[in-house]
């Protein structure tokens, strides 16, 4: 009876051991075995109706619309697709479609050109039917190839064959395999966002300062969060989207974000993007003074201390009033500098360009105003602005914010005072860039845009402010203390709060050491009568 | 001829000693931090700051007790006795070879000037510069603590205006020193704690 129980406790255990070694020995490839996609349920290139020749975008969206039947729905209602957007705080209409800045200036008449970033197809004219569902172009943000072009002159389409362009330029664009890449779709990329928003304004790191091809594999001092070898953050990481609807804004930016960080289950319709978003209000464990800072100043202002730090240059300054000039053959003239960098272009006027740019800072609370081309301007010494910023030290909604204060001269009718739209793009008699005429150009561009010209032609300074919020650098590299508290530091223009050291108060100063040094005087006048006076005695 | 009286005890010298060294680090760090020169730069001379100061509270928490439990805190009481003979020795006498109008003791180490002079700094520019400096470290919490609407701009330019005080208080003490019967005897005095009396 103990023999037999022994036996069995034994049997037992070596059934355990075998138990727990087993599957260890077995631990060999089955030929079975295959490698999982860990980031989708759906391998595309299994399905037989992407398996084909593609001759247009259009023809790939259809088959995507099959089994994705409410991905068109969710894109037409989107600033992507809409490139329109009514602001609800100012009640102005807005969105690419609208706005007018002093860059390009205006998509009215460009549409061919300035639609290759138009996440549809055909968008040609300003007869673009906005209902079609099968020019939503799925493409331009779920191609993981790096493959997908949309040369400009296209009104959005891809080259499926080999095409000459402009006709009759012998240069040869190369038609692309919709097919391939339609197989391979997947999440969105830093390619895939930032093949527009890298080259904004029309290249690359040209627009915004804090976006710039140097983002599609940064170095961690170049972004923290993007860091291609370690956190390695996609653009949807912060700007997380839901039914396509991609968070964040610039019409309405989220200036100071008092919600702390989101949380699983908290019910929370805030802005997702924002630094708060993740990191919360107080941040700073080390140093709660620092988190006080925080309550007025953005934490991009510490955080990114200088933008276009990858290397590439972001425009400054464009002057159009300079552009038109001709070489003495009547040939167009691109002037580079010692960088590489186009300073001037008979197409477009004179640029200045930087690199790791400080940023200017105000007071800002996320209402953007625009000049839109239907108000009224004034020339006068003061740049007219194209976005008015609001915010003041004691509204209660204002940080302090980075900016990227792009400054421009571009033209306007004196006699109606408005900004114009001028026809820029395009391949014909009255494109500017290939003309070079400013009454053709203005009149077929207002022609375009609906709006009245006088056919009177002016030029008038402008600016517009971009706030600076990518590009944020490692900690050892935020702003240290002198960089403001100092005399001349970067806030020396912000108005409403006491910064020490800044804002020394000159009479205390002065009356300080005028009592020490009254006291260093009888100090010594007290020793040398007593020296004096010694030697006397 | 002359006496010695043992006036600094052991824990007062190192009262004074230690204060004296802190306040005047605080006073280096203190200008640097204000942007007048920089040795450690902005940054580190708040810190250093921020560390001499919590040093120095310590240490007073410390003499306060010492104070109050020796009754050597009665060695401050101000008092009017020979107040103006001791301001005419310093403004004549003491050219004049005059004797020193003050006997000291044991229980009256300072003279009636400078009970006076060190009442001042404990009772007024020392009060400022604590409040406000304590307050300048907590400006986070001074909307939790209900003081909300208290304004940077006065809470620092009150700690300024107290440094430029102690700078001055520093200077005028230190150059009286010198004037005990030797140059150099108030100091050996507060060093080894004896006094030589006439």
């Amino acid at each position: 009876m103990k023999h037999a129980f022994t036996r069995a406790t034994l049997v037992m255990c070596y059934a355990g051991w075998l138990a727990a070694v087993g599957p260890v020995l077995a631990d060999e490839p089955t030929p079975e075995a295959k490698p999982l996609k860990l980031t989708t349920t759906a391998d595309h290139t299994k399905f037989k109706e992407l398996q084909k020749q593609f001759n247009s975008g259009p023809e790939v969206t259809k088959v995507c619309l099959a089994c994705h039947t409410e991905a068109a729905g969710q894109i037409h209602r989107t600033k992507h697709w809409k490139w329109e957007y009514l602001n609800p705080q100012t009640g102005q209409t807005l969105g690419k479609k609208t706005v007018v800045n002093n860059f390009c200036i205006s998509i009215a008449s460009n549409y061919a050109s300035c639609t290759s970033c138009h996440v549809g197809y055909g968008w040609k004219d300003a007869n673009f039917d906005f209902k079609s569902e099968d020019n939503v172009d799925c493409l331009a943000c779920h191609d993981t190839t790096g493959n997908y072009k949309k040369p400009p002159g296209f009104a959005g389409n891809p080259v499926t064959k080999d095409t000459e362009f402009p006709p009759g330029s012998g240069k040869i664009i190369k038609g692309i395999d919709l097919s391939k890449i339609a197989q391979k779709i997947g999440k969105t990329s830093r390619d895939t966002c930032g093949a527009c928003h890298f080259n904004g304004g029309g290249g690359d790191g040209v627009k915004h300062g804090d976006m710039d091809t140097s983002l599609a594999a940064p170095t961690k001092d170049v972004d923290v969060h993007m860091d291609a070898e370690g956190l390695d953050f996609t653009c949807g990481t912060c700007h997380s989207s839901s039914s396509h609807d991609v968070a964040g804004s610039r019409y309405t930016p989220t200036a100071q974000d008092k919600q702390g960080a989101h949380i699983r289950g908290k019910a929370d319709n805030g802005n997702p993007a924002t630094c708060v978003a993740c990191h919360g209000n107080g941040p700073h464990k080390k140093d709660a003074r620092i988190n006080q800072h925080a309550t007025k100043i953005a934490c991009q202002t510490c955080h990114i201390p200088t933008y276009a730090r990858g290397g590439i240059a972001t425009k400054m300054v464009w002057d159009w009033s300079t552009a038109g000039k001709r070489d003495a053959e009547g040939k167009h003239i691109v002037r580079k500098d010692a960088k590489g960098h186009i300073t001037y272009e008979s197409r477009k006027g004179d640029f200045t360009l930087a690199e790791n740019v400080k940023p200017e800072y105000v007071w800002f609370n996320g209402l953007v105003t625009y000049t839109l081309i239907t108000d009224k301007i004034e020339k006068s010494e003061q740049r007219t602005p194209i976005n008015t910023l609001g915010g003041s030290p004691t509204d209660g909604k204002s940080m302090i914010w980075p900016m990227k204060v792009f400054r421009g001269t571009q033209p306007y009718d004196p006699v109606n005072k408005t900004l114009v739209t001028p026809h820029t793009a395009g391949n014909d008699d009255t494109g500017y860039w290939k003309n070079l005429d400013w009454d053709k150009a203005i009149t077929v561009g207002m022609k375009d845009s609906g709006h009245p010209f006088s056919g009177k032609i002016d030029f008038i300074k402008t600016e517009m402010s971009w706030p600076i919020t990518h590009m944020v650098a490692p900690k050892e590299k935020a702003l240290g203390c002198v960089e403001c508290h100092s005399k001349d530091g970067r806030l020396a223009g912000i108005q409403g709060i006491y910064i020490p050291v800044r804002d020394n108060n000159k009479l205390l100063d002065t009356a300080g050491w005028a009592i020490v040094l009254l006291t260093l005087l009888g100090v010594f006048g007290h020793a040398t009568l007593r020296i004096v006076t010694s030697r006397k005695h | 001829m002359s006496e010695r009286i043992y006036v600094f005890k052991l824990f007062e010298r190192f009262w004074h000693w230690s204060q004296a060294g802190l306040i005047m680090f605080l006073m280096l760090t203190a200008f640097d931090i204000h942007g007048t020169y920089t040795i450690f730069g902005f940054e580190k001379a708040v810190a250093y700051h921020t560390i001499a100061a919590w040093s120095l509270i310590g240490l007073w928490v410390f003499a306060i007790f010492w104070h109050f439990t020796t009754g050597e805190w009665k060695q401050y009481i101000p008092t009017t006795e020979k107040v103006v003979a001791m301001a005419n020795y310093y403004l004549f006498g003491i050219f004049r070879n005059a004797p020193h109008p003050f006997k000291l003791t044991q229980l009256r180490k300072h003279n009636p000037l400078q009970r006076l002079a060190y009442l001042g700094i404990m009772l007024f520019v020392g009060p400022l510069i604590w409040v406000t400096g304590v307050l300048y470290l907590f400006y986070d919490k001074w909307a939790v603590w209900g003081f909300g609407n208290l304004s940077l701009e006065w809470v620092a330019n009150g700690h300024i205006l107290g440094a430029f005080m102690m700078l001055a208080f520093l200077i005028a003490h230190v150059y009286l020193t010198t004037a005990g019967h030797t140059p150099l005897a108030h100091i050996k005095a507060m060093i080894t704690g004896w006094e030589e009396v006439d």
